[in-house]
């Protein structure tokens, strides 16, 4: 089934597919962040997004330099190393009309940015947060991430000793609203599940495997090519719908999981060997952790929670972005500064 | 008699509700029309150590510490012994009647009035809960009955220090009337000081933090988030931003803020979140102290590079490292002046009085999208966190400058356009703010190296124009700050301080007047300097540069940045323990200097 791929050559926003793509990317060639970069621009063509609306956030590390590779005209933001969540908190804040979509990589987010991550989380920023995920810095030459798993090897044979943080166990831990996983070289599954963050109301966790051909594609890798194409257990297969758009493909009842998003969007995870109910947190983990366990690399809509409030419905935020207001928005009155200043003495 | 002209300090146990206590008194005071200028000095704890609060009265209204202690109020057993030798000859001494008064602490130059507060507050004071706050109410009683506080100045200080629990102020009457009625029958005066009402005299006055007008300023200046992690002694600028944004930027009917203020997990996070915001065009603020300025640093430095507005407070405390987090020093003056690595310099401003702290902090919104950088406000403990006399803060009668934004409109207009282009040679370019409707108007802003157009460049040349059009915009900068405020009759001995130095500058040049020397005065107020300031020193033969801290931090600045003609002028006063700056700092190092300087070899 495609999912509301519009007929002609322009998408729901009237542009062409062009107009999504960005500066030639200056990563090695057969990164796994190339492709992710080319199915974000086929997500965000399809899905409409305005370009002035998007705001493309990063920190810094290989990963992070791809917002410059897809939707040249949006204003994109690279920030300091692991500091994203922060820039990208502020951004929403001041105004919530933009789409904000952060990239961030293994080390960004699991080593330096560690804490940012964890309580951009807890605030359910309404985001997008791309890991792009090959277990080791790139752009330093190869050195483990904390995403590397226990006993995978690096090029030249070191072994990593230490536990693996698994940043989607640990985002479903701190109360994330939508935790996916996927990989660089699954567009199928990727290109839906993009789409499904876009359309979710808070912070969208999407961790992606995307090999490094240069640093970490060896044997006794656990993040080549190889390793996942043996290890990929998917958990089910997903179907984007946009908002009000009729499903035109029959399932068999009972085969199919449907999470509704606040924009009308749904996302259909359709069923393969196993039982998977994305609503469901301890089963979330535990998959996980069976995962983890087996060596396996589980991906596919792990959790999700529409229902939850984002930082800006907390903090009653009124529609207007809090950018736009002005000196009469903002300013005390003067009889209410003459009766203030007089409460001081 | 010495009248409206003493020092009186309460030693008390931080914890004990004292602080309460020696606002009413203080306010009293102040209410009788004469001028006061209370400093706290308390200790980084929520309960247990010593605290001091100092009530200085003087008919002049000087607003610096003073040194010399008069009256002691004496209610804690464990500084006993060193309050009573602080008390200077010829003071007074109001204390715990159970206190041993021997030894050292039997004093023949001082008038002691032992008072069974314990006893009193046991007697008559049901609530043993309430027994220790209400202690302290019968030390202000007795007080006001030895100096001549009325009742009525009394009560009213009760009913605006407990404006939103009125019934408290009844049983806190009878406290105080429970000391006076003591005082007046077991106490006999036998000191000099007595206070008499100066009618009219303070009329127009109030009495404020700096930290709350500084959060006034925020507001008036439009900021809508606010970013934090709390930290001595900023937290309550901060916190008394949120109060009033409770109070003003809620709409009544539907619960909904215009305003988003987020407690940070850290420092870092909180000055992230201000750069998020002011990219994407809110006006955005945090405040600190030193320990979360150090986090800050490499932010600081992206919004410097990648040019983002943002206002920083740092209300200054003790350091180095966690320092004494309670008491108060000019210490990161050139730390925030060149925050991060590389070549990095920060506008920075410097308020001495709560008007500036509240103007400044306003100002700092406007020179930050003015010239789309960082802007630093530096106060420190003593202005933030004590009561200054202050006329009331002035409503602002201009609107915001946004700086150079431009629209869709303008940008279809514009034609071609880059993000880091100097078009109107003055160092700043023009930002968009993403949200804006045209295909030109997104650009993608990075800390990297970076050409005009916002592209990544490592070309030597860009980088260097782009660099230098940076400094540029820093001396476009210089003409844009608040300018020093000079005080001159053509002396030859001038002196250059800023922030809350210049309180007991005022008084140090009258006691120097008294002594024979007339002194000029330059009060800096922003870094970068101005021109004004190499002009003052150029016209004096001497200049003392007077600061709260070990290294002479400005003293360093300017001779780094002056001339080696105006560097043999200069000389360095620095006062660093902790409390602020009195008059004697300043007054006896320049006296001996400008003895020895005078004296022909």
């Amino acid at each position: 089934m495609t999912s509301g791929a519009p007929p002609a050559n322009v998408n729901s926003a009237g542009l062409t597919r062009d107009v999504y793509k960005g500066l030639p990317s200056t990563l090695c060639a057969g990164c796994g962040h190339n492709s992710i970069t080319n199915h974000l621009i086929k997500a965000l063509y399809e899905y409409g997004v305005e370009p002035h609306k998007l705001a493309k956030m990063s920190g810094i590390g290989c990963s992070s330099k791809t917002p410059a590779y897809f939707v040249e005209r949006a204003h994109g933001f690279n920030g300091v190393h692991g500091r994203m969540p922060s820039l990208a908190t502020g951004a929403k804040i001041a105004n919530r009309e933009l789409m904000v979509l952060g990239i961030s990589g293994d080390g960004d987010t699991a080593s330096i940015g560690l804490g940012q991550y964890c309580h951009m989380i807890r605030r359910n920023v309404d985001c997008t947060y791309i890991i792009e995920d090959n277990g080791c810095y790139g752009l330093t030459k190869g050195q483990f991430s904390a995403t590397a798993d226990r006993g995978s090897v690096l090029k030249k044979g070191q072994v990593n000793e230490l536990e693996t943080i698994d940043v989607c166990g640990l985002a479903i831990e701190l109360g994330a609203t939508f935790v996916a996983r996927s990989f660089s070289g699954d567009g199928k599954q990727l290109i839906p599940l993009l789409q499904a963050a876009f359309s979710h109301r808070g912070t969208a966790v999407l961790d992606i495997i995307s090999p490094c051909v240069t640093f970490n594609d060896h044997e006794g890798s656990t993040k080549s090519y190889a390793y996942v194409k043996e290890h990929h257990a998917i958990l089910h297969t997903p179907d984007y719908i946009v908002g009000g758009r009729e499903i035109t493909v029959d399932y068999e009842p009972g085969t199919v999981t449907e999470v509704q998003f606040d924009d009308g969007s749904r996302i259909l995870l359709r069923k393969l060997e196993v039982e998977y109910d994305p609503a469901n947190r301890i089963g979330a983990l535990t998959v996980l952790n069976q995962a983890r366990e087996k060596g396996e690399l589980v991906t596919g809509l792990l959790y999700v929670d529409t229902q939850a409030r984002d930082l800006c419905e907390r903090e009653k935020l009124p529609k207007k972005p809090l950018a736009q207001l002005a000196e009469d928005d903002l300013r005390i009155s003067r009889d209410d500064w003459k009766s203030l200043m007089e409460s001081f003495s | 008699m010495q009248i409206n002209d003493l020092t009186i300090r309460a030693a008390t146990v931080n914890g004990s509700g004292s602080q309460s206590a020696n606002l009413v008194l203080a306010n009293a005071i102040f209410r009788l029309g004469i001028p006061v200028a209370p400093k706290n000095v308390f200790p980084s704890n929520i309960e247990g150590l010593p605290t001091w609060f100092d009530v200085r009265v003087s008919p002049q209204g000087y607003q610096c510490r003073s040194s010399s202690i008069d009256m002691l109020i004496a209610l804690n057993p464990a500084t006993w012994h060193a309050d009573v030798l602080d008390v200077k000859s010829g003071g007074a001494i109001l204390y715990e009647e159970t206190f041993a008064v021997t030894g050292a602490t039997k004093r023949d130059d001082v008038t002691y009035y032992p008072v069974p507060f314990a006893k009193l507050a046991k007697e008559n004071v049901a609530d043993a809960a309430l027994r220790k706050y209400l202690t302290n109410m019968i030390y202000v009683g007795a007080l006001a009955q030895l100096l001549g506080i009325s009742e009525e100045a009394i009560e009213a200080a009760l009913r605006a220090q407990f404006r939103r629990k009125l019934k408290a102020v009844d049983t806190n009457m009878d406290a105080v009337r429970l000391g006076a009625n003591y005082a007046r029958e077991n106490l006999p005066k036998n000191d000099p000081y007595a206070l008499e009402a100066m009618a009219g005299n303070n009329d127009g006055l109030i009495l404020m933090e700096g930290n709350s007008a500084a959060a006034l300023g925020c507001v008036m200046a439009g900021c809508t988030v606010a970013a934090w992690y709390p930290i001595t002694p900023s937290s309550s600028l901060c916190e008394s931003f949120i109060a009033y944004c409770d109070r003003y930027r809620v709409d009544a009917e539907t619960g909904e803020r215009k305003v988003a203020v987020l407690q940070a997990e850290d420092e870092l996070a909180a000055i992230g979140m201000v750069f998020g915001a002011t990219w994407a065009g809110a006006r955005a603020m945090t405040s600190t102290s030193g320990p979360g300025l150090s986090l800050m640093a490499e932010f600081a430095g992206l919004g410097y590079y990648a040019e983002l507005p943002g206002v920083i407070f740092d209300v200054q405390r003790a350091g180095p490292s966690t320092g004494l987090p309670t008491r108060t020093m000019q210490g990161d003056v050139a730390f925030a002046y060149t925050l991060s690595h590389g070549d990095t310099k920060h506008i920075v401003l410097l308020p001495s009085t709560p008007i500036e702290a509240y103007e400044f902090a306003s100002q700092a919104f406007d020179l930050a999208d003015r010239f789309q950088t960082p802007v630093f406000v530096l106060s420190d403990l003593d202005l933030g966190m004590n009561l200054w006399m202050t006329k009331p803060l002035p409503y602002p009668e201009q609107g915001f400058d946004r700086g150079k934004v431009l629209s869709a409109k303008e940008l279809e207009a514009a034609g071609s356009w880059g993000r880091y282009r100097d078009v109107d040679s003055d160092g700043i370019a023009y930002r968009t703010l993403p949200g804006t409707e045209h295909a030109n108007a997104g650009f993608f802003t990075r800390g990297s190296g970076h050409d005009e157009t916002a592209r990544y460049s490592e070309d030597p040349n860009v980088y260097r124009n782009n660099l230098d059009r940076l400094s540029r915009k820093f001396d476009t900068a210089r003409s844009a700050v608040p300018k020093p405020i000079a005080e001159e009759t053509g002396n030859a001995c001038g002196l250059i301080a800023y922030g809350t130095t210049h309180h007991a500058i005022v008084e140090a040049r009258e006691q120097l007047r008294e002594a024979g020397v007339e002194t000029d005065y330059l009060r800096i107020r922003a870094l970068p300097l101005t021109a004004d300031v190499l002009a003052f020193i150029e016209r004096h033969e001497r200049v003392y540069v007077v600061e709260q801290n070990r290294d002479g931090q400005l003293y360093g600045i300017l001779r780094t940045e002056l001339p080696a003609s105006a560097i043999e002028k200069m000389r360095s006063i620095r006062h660093y323990n902790g409390v602020p700056i009195d008059a004697s700092a300043i007054f006896e190092p320049l006296l001996k200097s400008e003895r020895t300087e005078l004296v022909p070899a």
